[in-house]
């Protein structure tokens, strides 16, 4: 294993949380490490855990310590821990591939030029290495449904910018860190705003508000603006014109 | 039973104890900023501390009642009346069909709470009636809005309030970034008088202070983790923000530490220029500190007690403040 000796990293969260870390930077191994044990821990179904989460490289679990204490998650965090190589785990069952129509540059999403670059690379071979690479939902947070997104090549592992901007809107496709974020609604961002879907992450008027899982996997098609448009006026089930399409285990 | 808006402050939502279990789709829970409030409340009208109420972030508004109505008012206390006559903070009142209850501004912390008996019953979403306006779930609360609600609370009761309004000592817990800042930093953050800053929601509260700010080891190089409510987040000029339930669920500015849930209430309530402090608690002390402020929760319904007694029932009259809080009855 290449991973540094002292992870797994297993450390307390304010009052009522457990953090099991795999690694320090967001790796493919540390990734898959890290939902594969979140979604142990959601099998042991402990009486008294509230809610378990994954992030880039950890796995969170919130719990109620009058009901279940410290020592008793610590206990079986380790156990677990010792059950496997959880950097070689699989990817979790019934994932599935967004294909996503994207407007890239124009003044729909006006840091392509930019970003690529900052990538060293013309707009074109910019916009064909990115709509060539599938991404996966690394994990979901910030703002509701709101997917993390790689990894991209190391060409794209540009710096943040140092000044936000202001506002980019829902289904915007911004770069940084070898990563995508499509972001779930309008926010300000120090991320490199490249393209431009009418993909909706959160869907709150809808039964299923949540439109992806960590471990899905994600293609951004280009369109041109004329068929964003197109798209922007027919399709009402906040999927923006994608198609999706079960990967099999 | 229903309220009718007629007027009302820019920050009110519905609230209840929020929502549970979508953290890992990056939805953080909501729910009262003072969610000791809502156990008040619950207990003046004698109902489910999960009912759902108007939380009113420094104003309130004027509500109309369309039958007979049962309200209690809790939180922050600010000056109501039914009917241009004053009504009691931390009581529960009867309105008649037409009357109307009105709700000024904050006299001493941050949000108001305005209960109906058997809770407000507007639309439930993933568990829940909380407005999380940040996730764009709910509205803030409008003129020509109405407050539903189906039962009936006891009315003509009191309860003494735990003093909470005005800021003070929070107990805090390491968290797993509190390493990240070194001793000579810990120790200067527990010795610093903060000052609650003009920049606080619901998603969170600047604090500021003299002098230089609380910097973490490679702040800029973090990995986004895991943030949880009451996470004090250095930003990158080193002041804290006190994270509240609207907060992100994940974030790269760096953590020093974790104020519980039991002093939670009182961080929330903290009116803009009032003085904070950190004590760093051991989890044991915390776990003790937690389980004291859970057993009041329980005992609150059995002390309320009624709005207007009998002098003759009093055996300790005499011992009674009857001055103080006296207000100008030409005001």
């Amino acid at each position: 294993m290449t991973h540094v000796l002292n992870f797994p990293l297993v450390r307390t969260v304010g009052f009522d949380g457990l953090l099991v870390t795999f690694a320090d930077t967001m790796t493919e191994a540390s990734n898959r490490a890290a939902l594969a044990f979140r979604s142990a821990i959601e099998k042991l179904e402990l009486s008294g855990v509230l809610e378990t989460s994954a992030s880039l490289a950890s796995a969170y679990i919130r719990f109620d310590p009058t009901r279940l204490p410290h020592t008793d998650v610590d206990d079986q965090v380790m156990q677990l821990l010792d059950q496997r190589d959880w950097y070689r785990a699989p990817l979790p069952d019934g994932r599935r591939l967004m294909q996503v129509p994207t407007v890239y540059g124009t003044d729909l999403a006006p840091q392509l030029d930019e970003a690529a670059a900052a990538a060293g690379l013309s707009a074109a071979d910019a916009i064909e290495r990115l709509s060539q690479t599938r991404v996966r939902v690394l994990t979901i947070g910030f703002a509701p449904g709101q997917p993390y997104l790689g990894p991209l090549g190391p060409e794209f592992n540009i710096p943040r910018l140092k000044e936000l901007t202001p506002m980019v809107p829902e289904g915007a496709l911004v770069l940084a860190i070898s990563q995508f974020v499509l972001f779930s609604g309008p926010t300000p961002t120090g991320w490199r705003h490249m393209g431009q879907t009418a993909f909706r992450c959160f869907r709150p008027e809808m039964a299923q508000s949540f439109a992806l899982n960590p471990g899905d996997e994600m293609q951004f098609v280009p369109v041109s603006r004329d068929e964003l448009e197109g798209i922007r006026a027919t399709c009402t089930d906040g999927s923006g014109g994608a198609t999706c399409t079960e990967i099999p285990a | 039973m229903t309220l009718t808006v007629h007027r009302i402050g820019p920050a009110c939502t519905i609230q209840d104890q929020g929502r549970t279990g979508y953290l890992d789709q990056g939805l953080s829970r909501s729910g009262a900023a003072d969610g000791l409030a809502l156990f008040e409340g619950a207990a003046l009208l004698g109902q489910s501390p999960e009912c759902a109420a108007l939380e009113m972030a420094g104003m309130g508004g004027e509500f109309e009642a369309t039958a007979l109505t049962t309200i209690a008012l809790t939180g922050a206390p600010m000056q109501a009346s039914i009917d241009g006559s004053p009504v009691v903070w931390n009581a529960s009142h009867q309105m008649e069909a037409g009357q109307r209850l009105t709700i000024g501004s904050v006299l001493q912390g941050s949000y108001g709470y305005l209960h109906v008996g058997g809770g407000i019953d507007t639309e439930v979403f993933l568990g829940s009636r909380a407005a999380h306006l940040t996730a764009r779930i709910g509205k803030a609360v409008q003129v020509g809005d109405r407050l539903p609600a189906t039962g009936a609370g006891c009315v003509g009761m009191k309860l003494r309030p735990d003093d909470r309004f005005s800021g003070g000592v929070l107990r805090v817990v390491a968290s797993f970034q509190t390493s990240l800042f070194d001793d000579e930093t810990l120790m200067r953050f527990t010795q610093t008088d903060f000052q609650r800053g003009p920049r606080a929601n619901r998603m969170g509260m600047q604090l500021d202070s003299e002098g230089e700010g609380f910097a973490a080891k490679g702040q800029l190089n973090i990995l986004s983790e895991v943030i949880t409510p009451g996470d004090i987040q250095m930003t990158g000029s080193g002041h804290p923000f006190i994270l509240l339930p609207e907060c992100q669920t994940t974030g790269g500015y760096p953590r020093i530490a974790t104020v519980l849930p039991c002093d939670m209430p009182r961080a929330a309530q903290t009116p803009p220029g009032a003085r904070v402090r950190f004590e760093f608690v051991t989890l044991e002390q915390a776990l003790a500190l937690q389980a004291a402020y859970d057993a009041n929760l329980s005992r609150l319904p059995g002390r309320i007690e009624p709005l207007v007694r009998d002098p003759h029932d009093i055996a300790d009259l005499l011992s009674y403040q009857l001055i103080s809080g006296m207000i100008s009855a030409t005001d």
